[in-house]
């Protein structure tokens, strides 16, 4: 390409201030963006990616400097660039599309009220123009009810909805460049194919240059025309996203492709009439008088996971808190080991309290901040084995042990000074210090890097084989159900739509739902979405789909 | 009023130019090239009002003793600056040098503020423990011979006493002494009443937010109908009726107005205790700990406690300031703290009468501005020490 490249960033390093000094974030990376060009940036988190993608709108957060390189953007340098001349830029030509659209609108104003201000701030449009270009905009993103949804209140739409309203707001100056920092990340599979489809048309209607912010290989491999690899601030690769799919040339990247590769060997089928570790029967439950979950029922035995997959707001965690008798089931039981379960924790017994165990999705609100890693995994061995002293320590050493953490190193550490991955590893050894049958896993590696939560799969795997665990193990991501489980249950709206052994499961025929849940996971194929769009149509997809059914 | 808007424009006119003269002086740097105008304002303004106090603190050194008595109280506030923080840094630097690795470490990471504010709460300590000791004479001692009202400074051409540098007061007993045991008086029972504050509101404030339901409904609306009374006025009152049982009962008037005053003031400690507590509730770890079978004294001291402490405490810093002004105010007018016992609240009633004389004899209006400085000079003390703790346990940075 012999035209001047939009966006170049050369020797680019940033740094972050924390603890008196000032450390690396980013070391060194050059960056060039063609106009139209898509580049996907990945890496794990802490990897600097956002920090790259806001420094390539010469902007730094607080407590972040750009101590070296230089930022250009259409031949203007942007890091010497006057207040003024940033003010004609950002907003107008650069624009940036945040993670949580529903974080970062403001809730007292209508969208399109929001929607309008860029243009009008910057003259490009008048109030009136810019409000017929917003529903033109809401349409061609397939919004519902183009014409009204923009004089709703940022709460009246739903989250995928309010992605593609903010993404019609960057839009609205008709930018040469769009941030997009991981737009859908926090969006079911469904929605999230929705979100993508028409950001790529629309970027490539408009010839919109774009960089991607994603930690997911298979949504960016949908979206860019390159890859950008990043690790701990050094960029690792940069290939056209085929080549980089194909043949990707560094260690790290095979690694990170690799991941999705751990799958566990199927166990024999359950014997009949055996009895099961946890079933759930005829279970309905409610919040208040809204009614949650609707008769549902399945069995847990022992050794095997059964994985619980929904979109949110299906039941799936509803469920998990009436088998632990955090909400008692307006009617249908849980039974454990055969034994009937009183319906309300509190009046379960201390032993039928040991033998359900859970973990959490975010470690760092389910481990007190406050106490010692030893203090956390002792207080259960003492409080439900009664062990003391040296019996004690000696028991939560071994237990660190089995989560793979040398105890000397960490008895005495805080969650505060530990990794993701580690403070997940400690809710996990929480959990077995109860010596429990049945573990809950609430969407455990959901907050997790890949690799991390590979980490963590495995571990599960292992102390399965071990101790002979059951797990329910609840999440929203079909590739950890392919890696880990044994039975699947589909659920939505508070009712099991399907369950059977995982072979099953991924093999047709399916129930209507399953099936759009399944072909909504994106693959690391760059055709998959442009194939699944032609295969189901623009309209069969997304929320658009679960309406249908 | 026509000067003062001309001098704020003329200020505006320097600011431009300041500006301006930036730009040109460094070539263009962005601080000033993009600095707003507010702000270079700030920065005229900031100097104007930093001459102007320099410019009065030199008219209260003048030869003349008319103009130098207006600029009196000027003075003293900016020598007593000066001062206090020469004292806070060399105690700072003290405190690096001598003692204990942890100790060591502590004070390098403090802000002079908090090592004026701990320099401040020590001394007040001291005099408080040690009042018998230091004080020259009883705090209920009229020394025979003696006239009242002697002028603080100990000048006898201004009206003093060397024998009582900060003089006497309306029947001849020494201002100092009864400042030195107003210390422990005020300070003691100020402290103890917040004690008890916090135990109450806290206790209650948890139970109500670990168990919610009925409980925290009763509590919540008892707390919302003390609340809503004026809290002086409801303090003046249960005091009014308090003295009248406090002679039948035999009780001491001071342990009715420690009860008065906690409660009074633990519905604040409550309300706080509670919200915390609810915010903490919700955590993954507490509900993992009530599904582990734990009991409500675990949920509330091991678990909810903990992790309630900083905002408590920057909690208890205010409170005790609080706690301690109502305490001097219930006094000053009269309920609070009896005489003959010496009390700052008190003694500013007393002496009351003498910031008349301000604008031509400072020493004698000094005379209740001593226990008002002692009082301001405590909350002040105590709040920057809460302060830094707050920051040190939430690791907030600047």
């Amino acid at each position: 390409m012999s035209e001047e490249p939009l966006v170049k960033m050369r020797d680019v390093w940033l740094e972050g201030r924390s603890d008196e000094t000032w450390n690396p974030i980013i070391n060194g990376v050059d960056l060039t963006l063609q106009k139209g060009e898509v580049l996907g940036l990945i890496g794990e988190s802490g990897a600097g990616k956002s920090t790259l993608g806001l420094a390539a709108m010469g902007y730094t957060r607080d407590g972040v400097r750009i101590s070296k390189g230089t930022v250009e953007f259409d031949g203007i340098d942007l890091l010497t660039a006057s207040a003024a001349v940033k003010r004609q830029l950002l907003g107008k030509r650069i624009a940036y599309v945040a993670q949580s659209a529903a974080a970062s609108f403001n809730p007292a104003h209508k969208l399109m009220d929001q929607h309008v201000e860029g243009p009008v701030q910057h003259g490009v449009m008048s109030k009136a123009e810019s409000e017929a270009d917003g529903i033109e905009l809401y349409r061609k993103l397939r919004l519902p009810n183009p014409e009204q949804i923009g004089f709703r209140y940022p709460h009246q739409v739903s989250g995928g909805q309010l992605q593609r309203c903010m993404t019609a707001m960057a839009m609205s100056c008709r930018p040469d460049l769009i941030i997009f920092d991981e737009p859908t990340t926090a969006l079911d599979v469904t929605t999230q194919i929705e979100v993508l489809a028409s950001i790529r048309e629309i970027v490539e209607q408009f010839n919109t240059a774009a960089i991607y912010i994603t930690h997911d290989l298979a949504v960016v491999a949908q979206m860019a025309d390159t890859i950008k690899v990043l690790l701990k601030g050094d960029e690792v690769e940069t290939a056209d996203t085929r080549t980089m799919l194909s043949a990707p040339t560094q260690e790290y990247t095979k690694s990170l492709w690799a991941v999705r590769s751990f799958e566990r060997p199927l166990k024999p089928a359950v014997h009949t009439g055996s009895v099961p570790v946890v079933s759930v029967q005829n279970v309905d439950a409610a919040y208040g008088t809204v009614p949650v979950l609707h008769d549902v029922s399945f069995d847990m035995h022992e050794g095997r996971t059964v994985a619980v997959v929904g979109e949110s707001g299906s039941g799936k965690s509803t469920t998990a808190r009436c088998i632990t008798g955090l909400l008692p089931p307006k009617a249908g039981q849980i039974l454990v080991d055969g034994e009937v379960m009183p319906p309300d924790y509190r009046k379960r017994s201390k032993d039928q309290l040991r033998q359900v165990q859970m973990i959490y999705q975010m470690a760092d609100t389910a481990l007190n901040p406050r106490m010692s890693i030893g203090q956390i995994i002792a207080r259960p061995v003492e409080f439900y084995l009664g062990l003391k002293g040296a019996a004690k320590r000696k028991k939560v050493d071994a237990l660190l042990e089995q989560i793979e953490l040398e105890p000397s190193q960490y008895y005495n550490r805080l969650p505060s000074e530990l990794s993701g991955g580690q403070k997940q590893r400690i809710g996990i050894a929480r959990a077995l210090a109860a010596e429990p049958k049945f573990i809950i896993c609430d969407e455990v590696t959901s907050a997790l890097d890949q690799l991390v939560a590979e980490g963590i799969l495995r571990l599960l795997a292992r102390l399965q084989d071990e101790l002979s665990l059951s797990y329910m193990f609840i999440t929203h991501d079909l590739a950890t159900v392919r890696a880990i489980a044994d039975e699947v249950v589909v659920m939505k709206d508070g009712r099991v739509v399907e369950q059977g052994p995982k072979v099953e499961m991924f093999k047709p025929p399916h129930h209507a739902y399953t099936d759009l849940l399944l072909s909504s996971v994106p693959e690391m194929d760059p055709d998959w979405l442009t194939n699944l769009l032609t295969e189901r149509g623009v309209d069969n997809i997304g929320d658009a789909a679960v309406d249908k059914m | 009023m026509i000067w003062f808007v001309a001098a704020l424009i003329g200020m505006g006119a320097v600011a431009w130019g300041f500006r301006l003269a930036g730009q040109a002086a460094t070539g263009n740097a962005p601080k000033f090239r993009d600095m707003p105008f507010g702000v270079a304002y700030g920065y005229v303004l900031g100097v104007f009002v930093l001459a102007w106090l320099a410019w009065a603190y030199m008219q209260g050194h003048s030869d003349d003793q008319a103009v130098a008595n207006k600029f009196f109280f000027l003075r003293i506030a900016v020598e007593g600056f000066i001062i206090f923080a020469i004292a806070a840094w060399v105690f700072r630097i003290f405190g690096r040098t001598v003692g204990t690795a942890g100790s060591k470490k502590l004070f390098r990471s403090m802000p002079l503020t908090a090592s004026f504010g701990i320099l401040t709460i020590l001394i007040y300590a001291i005099f408080a423990i040690f009042a018998g000791l230091i004080a020259p004479y009883g705090q209920e001692q009229i020394v025979p011979g003696v006239a009242a009202n002697i002028i603080p400074g100990g000048d006898p051409a201004l009206g003093g006493s060397p024998d009582f540098p900060l003089g006497t007061d309306q029947i001849g007993r020494d201002i100092l002494s009864r400042l030195i045991y107003g210390a422990q008086n005020t300070v003691g029972i100020a402290f103890a009443t917040t004690l008890l504050a916090f135990f109450l509101g806290g206790t209650l404030g948890f139970l109500a937010a670990t168990l919610g339901g009925w409980l925290d409904q009763l509590l919540s609306r008892a707390v919302d109908v003390l609340m809503a009374i004026p809290s002086l006025i409801f303090a003046l009152l249960l005091m009014t009726i308090a003295s009248v049982w406090a002679p039948q009962l035999g009780i001491p008037l001071t342990v009715f107005m420690v009860i008065i005053i906690a409660v009074i003031d633990s519905t604040r400690v409550y309300r706080l205790a509670r919200a915390v507590g609810q915010n903490i509730v919700v955590m993954d770890y507490i509900e993992a700990a009530k599904l582990r079978g734990e009991g409500l004294g675990y949920l509330v001291f091991k678990e909810i406690l903990p992790n309630a402490t900083a905002p408590l405490l920057a909690e208890f810093g205010l409170r005790f300031c609080f706690v301690f002004l109502t305490i001097a105010a219930l006094s000053f007018l009269g309920v609070g703290i009896q005489p003959p016992l010496a009390d700052w609240g008190t003694m500013v009633r007393d002496l009351g009468g003498f910031v008349n004389f301000a604008q031509f004899a400072p020493m004698a209006a000094t005379a209740p501005l001593l226990a008002a400085g002692a009082i301001a000079l405590l909350t002040v003390a105590v709040n920057f020490v809460v302060d830094w703790m707050l920051q040190k346990s939430s690791g907030l940075k600047e």
